[in-house]
């Protein structure tokens, strides 16, 4: 399955090595890994998502935990939270097409954040199916994509919210983690809860 | 861990700040931390250091291979309980560290290396004799430093102390370049203090989980107490027996869980595992509950994971989160210091009835309690178990012995029996060959009043006995008995069991031992009878210094019983019947 582990990191050389290193010792490739710092001086927060066994979750928190450098985990597991990425996408575009991708743009909530003669760049957040739906019309349509580059999973635990809150918010049941790997839910849910 | 602390209070004075070099922060920092030996070998980027040192009062070991000298901090935490100290320069010499590293990793040995490292404008440029050892010995320490700056010497030395003794403890390397060896900063032992340490966040004792376990306990009709090292490195060795005593279950021990119960107690049923008695692992395959102390199921006492106590609630009482659930899935998990756990446990339990499941286990022994040999007639054969169970009898089991790995080392372990904790000092995780002599020359100098012996294959000895030289200089009275059987005899036994007798690569052409101690200075003899057996060990004893027995034994005599590798702990390969060796009554 996948693992999702939050954790507060001291900010010095080599802890993200450490960190690595965990996983590359049990064998385990690491998807996305994000990190940046954090509302607590001296510490970096990090996102880290992995593919595991269902049980190996436990102790690869309770290894991470082990590292000194290593502050805080949270193994996010199945509990409510919201997960984005940033996207930047390079796209081949000339004046004569521009405007098919500034509909595309519009439709995703993306932005063009770069105008060339030859190209433009779309920046875009957003959880992973949303970015991969944009990629895959740009792909299936006339455009040209030349570079993608994309940030990694970010994941926060929600709030202490009722349920009512949450279903109005369109997130569903306070402990019923929000799918995000439904298409169908990306956009609806990027209209819903995400800020403008 | 209160047994692995160092004392500090007998050096006060270093509470005020004074301005000293890196490297004499670095002796400081030591001397404050309770040291008072450590084991090295200069070179280039360490100089600064050792320069220093006559100015401290540090006793300083010159090892002849910095291997060795990680294995004597090693066998000096282990015999002693405090906190070992290696040194070595550079490059090479740092690499050289690791095998002992990984030694004390893998067996939680409280441990602190320091190495030199070229000057910190360097680093990174392939400079003369430089490595990356902090990146090398990433997954074999419980943590590493790289240091580049004078101030942050003090800090981090007292910082990887902290690390070493505490929770499950484990080395800790040090990495200072040259530099910072050389500059000056102001010394503050005081201000220097490592940040509080903090407990592994998932330690859970809850009550419900006591409750549990004291339910599992007292419903219980056949279980058995697992013990391992963590009951010596958490210092619960009454605890346990306490707990043993008071509901009569009996003691089953890992290898290096051996000396932590005592053989001789009642309830002691003997060693576990691939090379355990077979009534131990007969008992735990039968078992219904098992109560884990500070051992980790390893894949050596538990056999294949599929068939392992099945019908056993387990409790798993362990100071490392990481370990629950890793190789048996338990059914409680007391997550915790063990001494501190069971003070907490032990209240709540009463007394209870043990002696229907004692007898079962009592009668299972039958036939197989007439292990090998102990008492064979003198018929011109040499059996390793005879040299082992002579020694017990003769030092009344009152030495520390310090074993290498392979046969040998099993059959110390079934035939001397130890009564007290840190009596067996062995590599058991890793498994390291030329552990013996090195980790004897710690023990020794960590405890000088105690009769220490080697017990190691002609194989291992091989690989670390330029340490002899390092017994003379240091003048060791440690007395080393080499089980001489001509091959890599554990290899050989597997290859006799798994690989059709083809011994490849096993039969081993080895120096005269006698003489080799010889051209060191070291009195020896060789014993082929058993007759010879005990003047030669008595004569080792009452020699003023060091002492070599080559035990010329049996060549393809192998330990019995055995679980091969992968299979179930009640699939063992027995002692042939035709086989000679059986003990007489008088020796039981």
């Amino acid at each position: 399955m996948l693992h999702t582990f939050v954790a507060y990191v001291e900010d010095l050389p080599g802890v993200l090595t450490r960190v690595a290193s965990l996983f590359r010792r049990l064998n385990i490739n690491i998807n996305s890994l994000t990190v940046g710092r954090s509302e607590r001086p001296g510490l970096s927060r990090l996102t880290l998502v992995c593919e595991a066994s269902a049980e190996a979750g436990h102790r690869i928190q309770a290894s991470l935990f082990k590292l000194e450098n290593v502050v805080d985990v949270d193994d996010i597991a199945q509990a409510p939270s919201v997960t984005r990425e940033l996207a930047l996408i390079k796209v081949a575009a000339t004046p004569q097409n521009r405007s098919q991708i500034f509909e595309l743009v519009e439709v995703f909530r993306a932005r063009i954040v770069d105008l060339a003669p030859e190209s433009l760049m779309i920046e875009m957040t957003g959880v992973e199916s949303k970015i991969e739906g944009l990629i895959q019309v740009l792909n299936e349509g006339e455009e040209r994509i030349l570079e993608i580059c994309r940030s990694g999973k970010m994941t926060m635990r929600r709030g202490h919210h009722t349920s009512r809150v949450l279903r109005a918010m369109g997130a569903g049941a306070a402990e019923r983690p929000v799918s995000e790997d439904d298409p169908a839910n990306a956009v609806e849910e990027s209209a819903d809860i995400e800020p403008a | 861990m209160g047994s692995n602390a160092n004392t500090q209070e007998a050096n006060a004075h270093l509470t005020t700040p004074t301005r000293l070099t890196g490297s004499e922060i670095v002796w400081a920092t030591l001397v404050g931390e309770g040291v008072t030996d450590v084991f090295g070998y200069p070179g280039g980027a360490i100089l600064p250091v050792y320069d220093a040192l006559r100015k401290f009062p540090i006793h300083h070991t010159l090892v002849r291979h910095e291997q060795g000298a990680a294995h004597m901090a090693d066998g000096y935490a282990r015999a002693s309980g405090k906190v070992g100290v290696a040194i070595a320069t550079s490059g090479p010499g740092a690499t050289n560290l690791v095998t002992g590293i990984a030694t004390a990793m893998l067996d939680s040995i409280p441990m602190v290396c320091i190495t030199g490292n070229v000057s910190s404008k360097v680093l990174g440029t392939d400079a003369f004799q430089e490595v990356d050892i902090t990146g090398i010995t990433l997954p074999v320490t419980k943590h590493n430093f790289l240091i580049s700056r004078t101030e942050e010497i003090a800090p981090a030395l007292r910082q990887a102390f902290q690390i070493a003794r505490s929770g499950r403890p484990g080395p800790v390397l040090v990495d200072i370049t040259k530099d910072a060896q050389q500059g000056k900063a102001i010394f503050d032992f005081a201000t220097a203090k490592p940040r509080a340490y903090r407990p592994h966040p998932m330690l859970n004792v809850e009550q419900h989980g006591l409750e549990s376990a004291v339910e599992l306990i007292r419903n219980a009709k056949r279980p058995i107490i697992l013990a391992g090292h963590g009951v010596t490195e958490s210092g619960a060795m009454e605890q346990v027996r306490t707990l043993a005593e008071r509901t009569q279950i009996p003691v089953a021990l890992t290898l290096l869980g051996l000396g932590a119960f005592p053989a001789s107690h009642p309830l002691n049923l003997g060693m576990m595992g691939m090379h355990g008695e077979a009534w131990v692992n007969h008992a735990i395959q039968e078992a219904d509950l098992l109560i884990a102390c500070g051992m980790r199921f390893d894949d050596r006492v538990t056999g294949t994971l599929a068939s392992y106590a099945t019908k056993a609630k387990k409790i798993h009482i362990e100071v490392d989160p990481a370990e629950i659930n890793k190789n048996v899935k338990v059914d409680v998990a007391l997550v915790g210091d063990l001494r501190e756990v069971l003070e907490e446990l032990l209240p709540r339990i009463g007394g209870r009835d043990g002696s229907a499941w004692l007898k079962t286990i009592e009668a299972s022994k039958g036939a197989s309690a007439v292990r090998d040999i102990k008492n064979l007639p003198d018929d011109g054969h040499l059996y390793a178990a005879h040299v082992v169970h002579d020694l017990w009898r003769i030092t009344e089991g009152e030495a520390v012995v310090v074993t290498d790995v392979g046969q040998h080392q099993m059959w110390e372990a079934q035939y001397f029996h130890h009564e007290k904790p840190r009596s067996l000092i062995t590599s058991g995780g890793l498994g390291t060959m030329g552990f013996a002599l090195p980790a004897a020359i710690g023990a020794k100098t960590a405890c000088p009043e105690k009769e220490v012996w080697v017990i190691a294959g002609d194989g291992g000895f091989q690989m670390t006995a330029a340490e002899l030289s390092t017994i003379v200089q240091e003048k060791l009275k440690i007395n080393i008995a080499i089980i001489n059987n001509g091959y890599l005899g554990m290899v050989r036994q597997w290859q006799e069991f798994f690989y059709e007798r083809n011994y490849e690569s096993t039969p081993l052409v080895s120096p005269d031992f006698v003489k080799l101690a010889d051209a060191h200075g070291i009195s020896g003899r060789a014993v082929r009878t058993r007759a010879e057996v005990e003047s030669a060990v008595h004569e080792a004893r009452t020699a003023p210094g060091a002492f070599l027995i080559n035990f010329l034994v049996e060549k393809e005599d192998s330990v019995y019983p055995m679980i091969p590798a992968g299979s179930a702990l009640h699939e063992m390969i027995r002692r042939p019947d035709h086989d000679p060796l059986l003990e007489s009554p008088e020796d039981l």
